[in-house]
C-alpha cells in the first residue's frame, strides 16, 4: 500500500495528465503572466515618461513650489502636492478611524441583532456612493456649512497656528480631510467589523469569566485580536484617501502654496492636480503630471509596506498562533 | 475562602428550549464535585449557570435559585460581573489571552479589580503560578506570550489566572479533554491540591477522572434527544461508582450506554 502510493502522487505532481487539468493550468498561468506583463508595461511607461519630464525640469522636482510644466523652460515641483496629499489623507484617517472602530464595535458587540444588520447595510450603501457625488455634496453642502466650525476653531485653536481662519469659502485641506474621512469610513468600518466578528469566543469568555465588563472584554480580547486588522483597514482607507480624485477636485480651491493653517483655502493633491491639469497640458506638461503620479504610486507603496511591517512585528502576539 | 453552593429548582433555557430542568443540589465547600453524563445532558449548561455565564449566550435565561452561602446569585440587583469575580472558571480548551505575556495573563483578573501595585502583583503572580504548578517551568520567561506554551501548560496558566483573583468557587468545564495523558495527570494532581482552598466543580466525560479526583459525583441524564437534562442522582463518588441508587447511573458508569 505505502509503496504503491508514491508513484501515483509523483505522476500527478509532474504535470497535468488530464485535459481539464491542462486547460486550467494554462488559463491560470496565462492570467498570472498577463497580470505581470500589464504591471511591467505600466511601470515602464510611467518611469520612462517621468524620466523625460524630470530631465526637462528646470526647477527642483522634489522641493519646488511651482507648477509651470507647460512653460518654456518647464519649471515644476511636487512639494505642494505631496504636502496636500499626505496632510489631507492623514487628517482623514485620524478623523475616520476612531469613528469607524466605534461603529464596527457597536455592530459586532453592542447592537442587538435587529439593529446591527440594517446598520451594516447602511454602511455598505455609503461605500457604494460614487466619489463625484461626495464631491458635489461636499462643495454644495459641506463647504457653506463649515464656516461656523472654522470660526470656532479659529477662536479656540487658532493659537496653535494650524487652525487660523480669515473668512471666505471653506475650500481648504481641512474640508477635504473631512470629506475624505466620510468617504473612507465604510471600508475601514467594514473591514474592522469583520475582524471583530471573528475574534475568538474562547478569549471573550475567558475575560467574562474573570469578571470583565463588556468594555473590558472588548479591551482584553477583541481589540488586541483585531489590532492588526484595524491597521490593515486604516491603510486600505488611507490608500483610498491618497488616490481620491474627483471629490477633492470638486471641493478644494487649489493653489501652489503651502500654508501653515489647514483652514485656509489652497494647496493641492497629486490626483486632484492631474485631473485638473491633464486636458490643458502639453506634452511636457503631461509627462510632468505622470511623474507626479509616479510619486503618488511610490507613497502608496511605502504606506502599504509600513502597514505590513507593523502587522508582522506584532504577529507573535496576535491571535494567529492562539 | 471557599463557599457552599446551594441550588434549588434551577431550570435553564436557550430561547424557548429548556436545556436543564428543575435541578437541586448542594455542593460542599473545599471539596471536588464532578458532573458526569452523556453529551447534551446539560451538565456544561448547568455549570455555566453557577457563574451566570449561561445568560451571555443568545437567548440564555435561568429560572430558580443559586445560593452562594447566603447570597442569591440571581437575586435582584446582583451584578453578574461581580458574581464572576467570586466564581472562577476554567474552560474546555486552554484560552490564555494570546496578546498578553504569561505574567500579564495571570495578572489580568487583578487588573480588572483595579489592583495595579507592581509589588503586590509580582507576589500574587508568583503565588498563583506556584499554585498552578507552573512556576518552575515559566519563571524565566514570564514576559513571553502565553500562547507559546504547550497545551497542558496553557491550561495550568488558565488555572493560575483563575485562582489569582482568589475566587470562592472554581468551575472547570472538561479541563483535560484537549490534553494528553501526562498533562491530564498534572491537572488532576493540581485539582487535588486546590480543593483545600476552593470549592471545585468539574465537568468531565472521563469517568475514571471523576472517580480519581472527586469527592462527590452528580450524574445527569436526558430522557431523549431534545428533552431537557435532569439530575439523576448525586452522592459520594465512591458510592456512585460502586453502588448507585438508580439503575441508569449504573448502566452509564458500567458503559452500557453514553
Amino acid at each position: 500500500m505505502a509503496t504503491e502510493t508514491p508513484p501515483a502522487t509523483a505522476a500527478s505532481a509532474k504535470g497535468a495528465t488530464r485535459k481539464g487539468d491542462r486547460i486550467f493550468l494554462g488559463l491560470s498561468r496565462g492570467s498570472g503572466i498577463t497580470l505581470l506583463a500589464i504591471m511591467a508595461a505600466i511601470a515602464v511607461f510611467l518611469t520612462w515618461r517621468a524620466a523625460l519630464a524630470i530631465g526637462a525640469d528646470e526647477a527642483n522636482f522634489l522641493t519646488s513650489f511651482e507648477w509651470d510644466a507647460n512653460a518654456d523652460p518647464p519649471r515644476f515641483g511636487i512639494a505642494v502636492l505631496a504636502f496636500g496629499t499626505v496632510v489631507s489623507s492623514v487628517l482623514a484617517m485620524v478623523l475616520a478611524v476612531p469613528v469607524a472602530v466605534g461603529i464596527a464595535l457597536f455592530i459586532s458587540h453592542y447592537a442587538p441583532r435587529k439593529l446591527a444588520a440594517p446598520l451594516g447595510y447602511v454602511i455598505d450603501l455609503l461605500a457604494a456612493v460614487p466619489s463625484i457625488v461626495y464631491g458635489l455634496w461636499g462643495a454644495l453642502f459641506l463647504v457653506p456649512h463649515l464656516t461656523g466650525l472654522y470660526t470656532w476653531m479659529d477662536t479656540y485653536l487658532g493659537w496653535t497656528g494650524l487652525f487660523t481662519y480669515h473668512g471666505g469659502a471653506a475650500r481648504s485641506l481641512f474640508t477635504v480631510g473631512i470629506l475624505l474621512a466620510i468617504m473612507i469610513l465604510p471600508i475601514v468600518t467594514n473591514v474592522s467589523r469583520e475582524v471583530f466578528r471573528q475574534s475568538p469566543k474562547m478569549q471573550e469568555e475567558a475575560a467574562l469569566a474573570l469578571g470583565a465588563t463588556r468594555w473590558e472584554v472588548i479591551r482584553m480580547s477583541v481589540l488586541p485580536f483585531g489590532r492588526s486588522g484595524v491597521i490593515s483597514a486604516s491603510m486600505l482607507g488611507l490608500g483610498r484617501a491618497l488616490g481620491e480624485t474627483m471629490a477633492v477636485a470638486t471641493v478644494l480651491s487649489p493653489s501652489f502654496l503651502i500654508k501653515a493653517s489647514l483652514l485656509e483655502p489652497g494647496g493641492g493633491t497629486f490626483a486632484q492636480n492631474i485631473a485638473a491639469g491633464f486636458k490643458e497640458a502639453g506634452s511636457t506638461g503631461r509627462d510632468a503630471l505622470i511623474a507626479s503620479g509616479l510619486v503618488l504610486f511610490v507613497i502608496t507603496l511605502l504606506v502599504n509596506g509600513a502597514a505590513r511591517l507593523i502587522i508582522a512585528r506584532r504577529k507573535e502576539y496576535s491571535g494567529a498562533n492562539a | 475562602m471557599a463557599k457552599r453552593i446551594d441550588v434549588s429548582g434551577l431550570s435553564a433555557y436557550y430561547g424557548s428550549f429548556r436545556a436543564i430542568d428543575d435541578i437541586s443540589m448542594t455542593v460542599e465547600p473545599r471539596s471536588v464535585t464532578a458532573f458526569i453524563g452523556p453529551s447534551g445532558c446539560g451538565k456544561s449548561t448547568f455549570l455555566r449557570t453557577l457563574n451566570r455565564m449561561h445568560e451571555v449566550t443568545n437567548g440564555g435565561r435561568v429560572e430558580g435559585k443559586v445560593m452562594l452561602d447566603d447570597e442569591d446569585l440571581y437575586g435582584p440587583g446582583v451584578d453578574p460581573v461581580s458574581v464572576r469575580r467570586t466564581v472562577g472558571m476554567v474552560f474546555q480548551r486552554p484560552n490564555p489571552f494570546p496578546t498578553m505575556s504569561i505574567y500579564e495573563n495571570v495578572a489580568a483578573g487583578l487588573r480588572l479589580n483595579g489592583d495595579h501595585r507592581k509589588k503586590d502583583l509580582d507576589e500574587i503572580v508568583e503565588r498563583s503560578l506556584k499554585g498552578a504548578n507552573l512556576w518552575n517551568e515559566v519563571k524565566d520567561r514570564l514576559n513571553r506570550p502565553g500562547s507559546g506554551l504547550s497545551g497542558g501548560q496553557q491550561q495550568r496558566l488558565c488555572i493560575a489566572r483563575a485562582i489569582a483573583v482568589e475566587p470562592q468557587v472554581l468551575l472547570m468545564d472538561e479541563p483535560c479533554s484537549a490534553l494528553d495523558p501526562i498533562s491530564t495527570l498534572a491537572i488532576e494532581d493540581l485539582i487535588g491540591e486546590l480543593k483545600s482552598r476552593f470549592t471545585i466543580v468539574i465537568v468531565t466525560h472521563n469517568m475514571q477522572q471523576a472517580a480519581r479526583v472527586s469527592d462527590r459525583t452528580a450524574f445527569f441524564n436526558l430522557a431523549e434527544v431534545g428533552a431537557p437534562g435532569k439530575l439523576v442522582e448525586i452522592d459520594d463518588t465512591e458510592r456512585i461508582f460502586s453502588n448507585p441508587t438508580v439503575q441508569a447511573t449504573e448502566d452509564y458508569i458500567s458503559g452500557r450506554f453514553g
